[in-house]
């Protein structure tokens, strides 16, 4: 296998794909593709290897999703985009302002997809993204409001469900995570849901034990060891083995004057030891930059027991960046590529493991989401 | 018939044409019609609770429509408008 990568990136003001030379060296960019939609996620489909789905909305337009399956060449949108059920006259009912997440689905389901929207609602494709409906057993449970805190309590972008998860050994098995609302799981296709948020600190609520209410930024599954969850939350780093349903605090290893509050996680596809995380200021009235505008990522090898700073070649000063939690991802190459986009339009990659960086491009809109295609 | 000017946001479903037609004896009717004729159109203008969205208005001649309901003759014109500022 070559080391060419391609990377598709989601920005508020469109989508772009970045491909690389053998050597991960050179770097162009195709695009803008949906110029002036806000594109918060494009993800191929691993199982064909060439569609490409992109949750978009404009400032003026409702939220849909297009459809590529020559990646990227021609877009079709979706005939029936991710919409909450409509409730009889003089209810309030809920509308979709726009699609977050886009998760394909299980390896042995093809043309199965999920996604994730603002204001928090799960849906499900099984055509291959063209018309989606929702999972009852999510949008319509009783409890979504306790848990999530109504639709008024999630970011500042609105409330979010991501990191919708299929674990590879059982497509009935999901994992989903809420800001806010907390980490779920459920393991009949999403009919019935559970909290998996013990251990999880809340540290904006008054003391005490919460089941839910939490605010995951980020979770992923490894994809070497389909029993270890990594947590990147707004209240710390976290790493959970299952079949143990408490979450350890693998962030209280970090440096204390540099926290471990951030939006993104990823890990090594090889290593089940091996994450990386981009801390963010989380102090005081929360900048949400690079903390003291001196941008770094921080590496554990040993699951979390001890981090490293990785900032070589990024910038020393006056960088007031961050990286949202879409928009950091890892290659699959012999020696690891490690990338993330920034909210100022920069695009940064590593291809030694994170020991080293530069910039790939830069001038582009916000960016929301970087995946590897 | 009812003519429809459609804004820039929205030329793609009608393949650039910027006035249409659709049938219906009010908004909500010639918007159904409207989503017949250029499929996928209506959803990014009004939300699935049949609310108009945030951006957008309506205009049945120089008046803003502020009901679906409205009732419109033929050969009048609906007007939809896109606005948004900020970056």
């Amino acid at each position: 296998m070559g080391d060419e990568v391609t990377l598709l990136l989601g920005t508020r003001k469109g989508a772009w794909i970045a491909r690389s030379d053998a050597g991960r060296e050179r770097w162009a960019l195709d695009g803008p593709h949906h110029l002036g939609n806000m594109v918060h996620h494009l993800v191929r489909d691993p199982r064909d290897g060439r569609t490409l789905l992109a949750a978009a909305r404009t400032g003026h337009l409702g939220p849909t999703v297009f459809r590529s399956a020559d990646m990227g060449e021609r877009w079709k949108e979706a005939s029936k985009p991710p919409a909450f059920d409509k409730v009889p006259a003089g209810e309030k009912g809920r509308a979709v302002d726009h699609v977050f997440w886009l998760t394909p689905g299980h390896a042995d389901q093809p043309g199965v997809w999920y996604a994730g929207t603002s204001p928090q609602g799960l849906f499900r494709s099984e055509d291959g993204g063209d018309t989606w409906h929702a999972i009852a057993g999510f949008n319509g449970h009783p409890d979504l409001e306790t848990w999530t805190g109504g639709d008024k309590d999630g970011t500042p972008d609105g409330p979010k469900l991501h990191s919708v998860i299929v674990h590879p050994d059982d497509p009935d098995h999901l994992y989903i995570g809420m800001s806010g609302g907390g980490s779920f799981e459920s393991r009949d296709a999403g009919a019935t849901w559970s909290p998996l948020n013990k251990g999880v600190a809340m540290d904006f609520a008054p003391p005490g034990d919460y089941e839910y209410g939490h605010d995951p930024h980020c979770m992923v599954l490894h994809p070497a060891d389909s029993n270890r969850l990594y947590q990147q939350n707004h209240c710390g780093i976290y790493r959970l083995d299952r079949p143990a349903d408490t979450w350890v605090r693998i962030g209280d290893n970090m440096p204390r004057d540099v926290g471990d509050i951030g939006f993104p996680i990823v890990v090594h596809p090889r290593d089940r030891d091996t994450a990386w995380v981009f801390p963010m200021d989380g102090t005081d009235v929360w900048p949400r930059t690079a903390v003291r505008g001196k941008p770094a990522v921080y590496r554990t090898r040993d699951g979390g027991q001890a981090w490293q700073r990785q900032d070589n070649g990024l910038p020393r000063e006056q960088a007031w960046l961050t990286v949202m939690r879409q928009a950091m991802v890892v290659d699959a190459c012999k020696t690891i590529g490690v990338y993330f986009g920034t909210t100022q339009g920069e695009l940064w990659a590593s291809r030694d493991e994170g020991a080293s960086w530069r910039c790939i491009a830069r001038h582009l809109p916000r960016i929301y989401a970087v995946e590897v295609a | 018939m009812i003519r429809i000017a459609i804004p820039s946001h929205l030329a793609s479903y009608t393949d650039g044409a910027r006035e249409v037609e659709a049938a219906g004896k009010n908004l909500a009717e010639v918007l159904h019609d409207l989503d017949r004729r250029y499929p996928g159109l209506r959803f990014r203008m009004i939300d699935e609770q049949d609310r108009l969205r945030p951006h957008i208005k309506l205009f049945v001649g120089s008046e803003m429509a502020l009901r679906l309901d409205q009732q419109v003759t033929a050969g009048e014109l609906v007007t939809i408008t896109a606005a948004l500022s900020g970056g």
